[in-house]
């Protein structure tokens, strides 16, 4: 779980105390209990699992049962000040209108994900001619809940096309910061993400 | 039962107020209304939990009444250690007004005559029963309730309390309802009405006095709503094409499957301990229920109460997508609201029975509520 620590404590020095968090996919409440605990935050959350929204509910946290995409068109412009995306891009059936209206609804959008272009995975690919498997996507083939496989210069590429503004990124791998390479070195990044032309 | 521990006895009481005025314009008096309260209130009485039941429900929603044969109507949640904790809430249930289990109905003495009312009682609608919970609320001494709760047309009144009296609940957790009777909803509840109103012995609403009572047509309303409370999968489970103590069919119109018998059966159990026109009051006040139509977003906007809004995946009555849509509108407005689709079997019903997914997020939801007061 070094990962979710990493991400937990990138997110936590992002937003300020107070703000209005929505985070998409928030599983069993942890991020926005976390964050509620440390820096008072109001928070949010959209999950589709029943399981997990009952967890939620018996932690406090306001959360939605349902579809995120659908859940996101619903918020008014702004409505939160952060909105996260915490390692489940890889998973969302559309990510495109998911990350369109995360800067829409957010001030901020915060997203990570596993980067598929680390070394590892390019190795394995190239060498053994398999779907590659590693820490961050561990999963076979056929019972993965990852559906889109993207590199940090995919998301780089995306942000741009989209006019969204890239206002900080952070690569990790192994509970490390990489600044080198990223998208051969890193095995996660996050970005801080805001709509084009409103970064201020 | 003399197994009841005496701890777990309960009695209805009785509150009787002046008068009181109705959505419709006319006033009802005296009003009387019948209600249990359950656990302490603490001294800063903000521990006070109403809840509020359905169609054919009564203040006893929880414990035992003396000789009773089963205990109140949602005592799988409300008790010493349950979800909505006796320990730790005072709860109070009242009997709704237009129906026919202590409280003011058509079944009442009508003091200027000294009859029962009949059709002569007022027509009643969801925020008269609502105003009507708020005399006892001030009776009893509650300034703010704690929480308002309720299920289908307890749910109705639960939303009512937070869309019109935000100020006096600081969170409201309703299920399997909606905030508009629609088409379908209203034409299930006519056809029950039309049952009971085409029986010749419901002459007009005055049987009271008479030795004919409208047995007939409120035994086929009930069946038809009983059907809309189940749902395809529930009745597969429980009856499927089974036929009822014979071997082949009957070929003749007695009852051959067993679902027949069960409706027959929940038919004739409920005249047994409903008003015929108790149903026709009540579900008038369900059909004329449409918050949305009576609110703006500036409304919406100044909500200040916490929602935890539940729905059941089989519930066709009530489908997940209208109790999602109230959970959509208050998020627009950037209102505090939970939602969570429980998946079950049992239709609309399913709210009475007991799901350990619901109680954990009533007990969770109440928790969180009572830790920020």
């Amino acid at each position: 779980m070094i990962r979710k620590r990493i991400d937990f404590e990138l997110i936590q020095e992002i937003i300020p105390h107070g703000s209005r968090v929505l985070d998409l996919g928030c599983g069993t409440g942890e991020l926005l209990y976390f964050l509620k605990n440390e820096k008072g935050i109001i928070g949010y959350g959209i999950d589709c699992d029943e399981e997990k929204i009952a967890c939620c509910v018996e932690k406090g946290i306001t959360v939605h049962h349902g579809d995120i995409e659908e859940g996101l068109k619903n918020y008014p412009d702004n409505a939160f000040d952060y909105v996260i995306l915490s390692s489940t891009l890889q998973v969302i059936r559309w990510p495109e209108p998911v990350l369109v209206n995360m800067v829409r609804v957010g001030r901020r959008a915060i997203v990570s994900f596993p980067n598929f272009a680390h070394f590892s995975l390019r190795l394995a690919l190239a060498f053994e001619g398999r779907a590659p498997k590693n820490k961050a996507l561990p999963y076979e083939w056929y019972d993965s809940p990852n559906i889109h496989f993207l590199s940090i210069k995919d998301f780089e590429h995306f942000c741009k096309s989209h006019q969204i503004d890239v206002m900080r990124c952070e690569f990790f791998s192994k509970g490390r910061r990489i600044k080198f390479a990223p998208n051969l070195f890193a095995e996660d990044a996050l970005f801080l993400l805001s709509k084009g032309g409103t970064s201020a | 039962m003399d197994l009841v521990e005496p701890q777990n006895l309960v009695k209805t009481q009785v509150a009787v107020f002046d008068e009181i005025s109705l959505e419709s314009g006319k006033r009802l008096s005296p009003l009387q209304i019948a209600y249990e309260t359950y656990g302490d209130l603490n001294a800063d009485k903000t521990n006070a939990v109403l809840v509020c039941h359905a169609l054919s429900g009564s203040a006893n929603a929880a414990f035992w009444h003396k000789g009773a044969r089963k205990p109140g109507w949602w005592d799988m949640y409300i008790g010493p250690g349950k979800a909505i904790d006796t320990n730790k809430y005072f709860v109070v249930c009242s009997n709704v007004i237009g129906g026919c289990n202590g409280s003011s109905g058509p079944a009442s003495i009508n003091p200027k005559t000294n009859h029962p009312y009949g059709l002569e009682f007022p027509v009643i609608t969801i925020n008269d029963m609502v105003n009507a919970q708020e005399f006892l609320m001030k009776h009893l001494g509650i300034k703010r309730w704690l929480c308002v709760i309720g299920g289908s047309m307890g749910g109705m009144q639960a939303l009512s309390w937070a869309f019109k009296k935000s100020e006096l609940c600081y969170g409201c957790i309703a299920l399997a309802t909606t905030m508009r009777h629609t088409a379908q909803q209203i034409a299930f509840n006519a056809v029950g009405r039309q049952a009971i109103m085409r029986d010749p012995a419901w002459n007009r609403g005055s049987y009271y006095e008479t030795d004919v009572y409208p047995y007939q047509g409120l035994a086929v309303a009930r069946m038809i709503g009983h059907i809309t409370y189940l749902s395809d999968e529930a009745m597969n489970i429980k009856f499927a094409r089974r036929l009822r103590e014979k071997e082949k069919y009957g070929y003749d119109f007695s009852i051959d499957f067993e679902i027949e018998s069960y409706l027959r059966h929940q038919g004739d159990s409920f005249v047994q301990r409903f008003d015929a026109n108790a149903y026709l009051y009540l579900t008038k006040a369900i059909d004329y229920f449409d918050l949305e139509g009576e609110i703006s977003n500036d409304i919406i906007r100044g909500i200040m109460t916490k929602f935890l809004l539940v729905s059941f995946s089989s519930d066709w009555l009530y489908p997940p997508h209208q109790v999602e849509y109230i959970a959509r509108l208050l998020e627009k407005e950037k209102r505090d609201v939970s939602y969570c689709c429980i998946s079950s079997d049992y239709g609309h019903d399913a709210f009475l029975i007991y799901n350990e997914k619901q109680s954990r997020i009533l007990s969770g939801f109440l928790n969180r509520l009572y830790g920020e007061i």
